[in-house]
């Protein structure tokens, strides 16, 4: 039996009992984000660092809704697109309220957000040498995942199709050969549209799943969310247990012996 | 009667008027800007919030306040 609660995802030495990480963007309302977030089991959640409304002082706070001290934050450079505007972000955030725990995502392109790598590699650099625990968003490219091993991140965080996309897992060879080579934390980030896609991706071996849009918008955000949590448990629950080996003909599960 | 002088600073893209020499503390006190929920940069520098009163605005500078909000 595999026991779940011993089987925590440990990232920057802290264990989670969860392997689902969910956004907090794209929710009718904070008050629907946040049940979401409890439906989902979710300890994680990402947040963006924007301007506060100097305007309407009575606007609700995320953190009136989703308090810090019980899920943790993971800042995130969303909506970055070079090293210089990451890192600003990124230093804002850990001012806040002492976040060293971040989410890395520069942006190369508008239209099919794919990560700019090199600005990303770079950033990892900087961003390790002051302290930050970087989790990097990147793509599904086993050399790069390398180089951020190499350069200080604490966790990979590759993409299963573009933000947003739902497409599910594209590459499930890449993301199969990024498990083998590294020890480090292997979370899929971006591009899954269903609960079953959170289970494939377990089941190639990955420590977890990071889902905004597919629960978010989903037409039952609610039931949604609850599904990406029995997904990313089944998912796990099957690596676990050694799938059996794919044969080309059939073999039967009744045995021959005795057949009338 | 003394005139009370005037200067302009930019917090958060938009222009503001605010008495010369305020410090930031009254100026941030004055948004009711939560302060243990929010990161403040002066001149895209990040500032100690620890050390917001003995910041005195000058001309021209340029606030900016973040705060989190959700994102993906």
């Amino acid at each position: 039996m595999v026991n779940l609660k011993k089987d925590g995802l440990i990232i920057a030495n802290k264990k989670f009992n969860s392997r689902l990480i969910v956004g907090t963007g794209k929710y009718k309302s904070m008050s629907e984000c946040a049940k979401a977030i409890k439906l989902s089991g979710a300890e994680i959640v990402t947040v963006a660092v924007r301007r506060v409304n100097i305007s309407d002082k009575n606007k609700p706070l995320l953190m009136d809704y989703i308090d810090p001290k019980k899920i943790t934050y993971l800042p995130n450079t969303a909506g970055c697109f070079n090293s210089k505007e990451a890192l600003r972000t990124l230093r804002l955030a850990r001012e806040i309220g002492g976040w060293k725990l971040v989410k890395l995502e520069v942006l190369g392109d508008k239209k099919n957000l794919f990560p700019d790598m090199i600005e990303t590699l770079k950033s990892t650099e900087v961003l390790a040498k002051e302290g930050f625990k970087v989790m990097v968003y990147c793509n599904d490219d086993p050399l790069m995942a390398k180089r951020l091993e190499n350069s200080g991140a604490q966790a990979i965080m590759p993409l299963a199709a573009p933000i947003g996309s739902g497409l599910g897992i594209q590459n499930k060879i890449n993301i199969q050969i990024i498990r083998k080579q590294t020890k480090l934390p292997l979370i899929i980030d971006a591009g899954l549209g269903q609960a079953s896609d959170a289970t494939i991706a377990m089941e190639l071996g990955c420590d977890g799943v990071l889902v905004n849009t597919a629960i978010a918008k989903a037409k039952k955000p609610f039931e949604m969310a609850l599904a990406f949590k029995n997904a990313v448990i089944a998912g796990r629950q099957s690596f676990k247990s050694g799938r059996i080996d794919k044969i080309l003909m059939g073999n039967p599960s009744s045995p021959s012996k005795g057949i009338i | 009667m003394k005139k009370i002088k005037k200067i302009k600073i930019k917090i958060n893209g938009k222009i503001k008027s605010i008495i010369k020499d305020s410090n930031l503390s009254k100026v941030l006190k004055n948004l009711k800007i939560p302060l243990n929920k929010v990161a403040i940069e002066l001149n895209e520098e990040i500032i100690d919030k620890k050390k917001i009163n003995k910041i005195k605005l000058n001309k021209n500078d340029k606030i900016e306040i973040v705060h989190f909000i959700g994102g993906g």
